[in-house]
């Protein structure tokens, strides 16, 4: 090889591990300006606190509240898990049903979609009624505000298996039950960790409807004291918290997907790698 | 009297109830054991629809449909198939994609978790056979169309049906690549020797294969045409240059182009 042609190749290697590394800095270095920009708006215009904090002035809350921001998001975090398991495995076995079988979809669909439309927050109350107030309507709401992309995406998956593939297997005398078992399940996969991502932000957005209506425990609760108690930049470190916990479960969701359905995104990461 | 093994007998097929498309109609034809047919025909003519019946994945509006002298009534596990499209899982490696059949067939997938290594050394056999020898451990997307389609061929015959059901398995394929699975597919009918109906609407394609070739009208679709071919095994690209071959696909030619005709007529 000449000594050209390796200098390039050296070069466009480190142009590629330049591009990689400010990929990997770039969400932090937004966060930072934003922040930035935000502590300077406020300062430049004289905003009270009390219609938007600066972000020290939310830092200083966070500080002084610290322990009941933690357990009220720990309390949070437990119901929006509670009911994204419970949708998990809810959206799993209404989604298997729907994607196998054509009656159970022209039956359940349209219901499904009406009753998806239904505001969650206007079932607060009911549920309310039915569990009394405590972390049920909070795991309740989670999980039928986070139960329909599961729902949807599995049975997309499953309902989409090629119909030379169901010939192979038919002409084989394959069940039903094996090709769902055999191809149906495993090609929804992709789909499913796609909703799955989706449902664990829309979870939380659940709990803490719920627990803004009916204040017992929990993030939506504190938030909700503290705008009562006109204590706004507590309000807005509640907000970003919870902004975090949302970034953490999807991480955890984004990581999951990685281990166990690598065969799906091969072609992203060699995009990644020779799209610089 | 000698039955033959598949016999399709006066075989009708409508789609879509009493007004609805009519496929197949008056469609008869014969496959001996261990034959090797082709069939060819216009587009539309049919022919997939021919092997899905043959295949019991759909019942016939009308007819018989016989394969080892049993009226076909449902779906059968002494059939492999392969497709244009291969089909292969991407969760799988080659080997695990091999062996699917394995896990389906009720006569194997009892037997398959205490043989497994002997069910692994006959699919390690079958892709040798078809020039795929070190890529079981590799993933489909890391194969080239024609690997695919090798693979493919292997999931079709891995549970050794004594019926092999091909509908257009090459037609996605560049002409090299094409006639290189030619050689592989005529190596592993030579070596196993299973009842063959292959769909193609390559005219040289079927005459390299075929013991014989069976060409069929426009839609609905019927046999109008039979040709023996009798150049001798092995044959090779060699025997694609010969006269006789030529002639040969020039007749298939004018069989088509006249069935292609009567369907502008009628």
């Amino acid at each position: 090889m000449s000594t050209r042609a390796q200098a390039r190749l050296e070069a466009m290697a480190a142009a590629a591990r330049r591009q990689r590394r400010l990929q990997a800095w770039l969400p932090w270095m937004v966060l930072i300006g934003a922040f930035l920009l935000w502590e300077m708006l406020v300062e430049v215009f004289g905003i009270s606190t009390f219609i938007l904090p600066a972000p020290t002035d939310v830092w200083a809350a966070a500080v002084r509240w610290w322990k009941p921001l933690m357990d009220d998001s720990l309390v949070t975090l437990g119901t929006t898990l509670a009911g994204f398991a419970l949708a998990v495995v809810g959206g799993l076995l209404l989604g298997i049903a729907i994607g196998s079988s054509t009656l159970v979809y022209k039956g359940l669909y349209p219901l499904l979609i009406a009753f998806n439309s239904i505001p969650k927050v206007a079932v607060v109350p009911v549920l309310i009624v039915w569990f009394g107030i405590g972390i049920w309507p909070a795991i309740i709401t989670a999980f039928l505000i986070s139960f329909f992309p599961i729902v949807v995406n599995v049975a997309t998956g499953i309902a989409t298996v090629e119909p030379e593939l169901r010939d192979v297997l038919r002409a084989l005398g394959a069940r039903p039950v094996d090709i769902i078992r055999k191809v149906g399940l495993p090609r929804a996969m992709p789909y499913f960790f796609a909703s799955l991502k989706v449902a664990i932000t829309v979870a939380f957005v659940g709990a803490i409807i719920a627990e803004s209506v009916a204040p017992n425990a929990g993030i939506g609760r504190l938030m909700m004291v503290a705008s009562s108690r006109f204590d706004v930049p507590l309000v807005f470190a509640g907000l970003i918290v919870t902004g975090l916990m949302g970034i953490m479960l999807y991480w955890i969701a984004e990581f999951i997907e990685r281990r166990t359905i690598g065969w799906a995104m091969r072609g992203q990461e060699q995009q990644l790698s020779t799209g610089g | 009297m000698s039955k033959a093994f598949v016999q399709i007998d006066n075989v009708a097929m409508r789609y879509g109830g009493v007004e609805g498309t009519l496929a197949l109609e008056g469609c008869s034809l014969e496959v001996q054991q261990g034959e090797f047919v082709a069939v060819v025909g216009p587009s539309g003519c049919g022919k997939s629809t021919l092997m899905r019946l043959v295949s019991g994945l759909w019942p016939a509006t009308d007819g018989n449909v016989l394969v080892g002298n049993k009226e076909v009534d449902g779906p059968l596990d002494l059939v492999g198939m392969a497709f244009q499209n291969p089909t292969l899982l991407p969760w799988r490696t080659i080997l695990e994609n091999v062996m699917l059949p394995l896990e389906i067939v009720p006569a194997h997938r009892r037997r398959l978790r205490s043989e497994r290594a002997m069910y692994e050394a006959k699919a390690l056999e079958l892709l040798k056979l078809v020039g795929l020898e070190g890529f079981a451990g590799k993933q489909p997307y890391q194969l080239s169309g024609g690997m695919q389609q090798r693979t493919s061929l292997c999931r079709a015959l891995i549970h050794e049906p004594p019926l092999l059901m091909l509908d257009e398995p090459f037609s996605a394929l560049d002409v090299f690549t094409r006639e290189d699975l030619w050689a592989v597919l005529q190596n592993v009918w030579m070596a196993r020797k299973p009842t063959v109906i292959l769909v193609t609407h390559d005219l040289r394609e079927a005459a390299y294969l075929a013991d014989r070739v069976l060409v069929m009208s426009a839609r609905p679709g019927r046999i109008i045409a039979e040709r023996r071919v009798e150049f001798p095994r092995p044959r090779s690209m060699e025997t694609t240059f010969l006269p006789e071959f030529t002639s040969l696909v020039a007749d298939l030619r004018a069989y088509i182009a006249a069935a292609r005709k009567g369907e502008e007529v009628s």
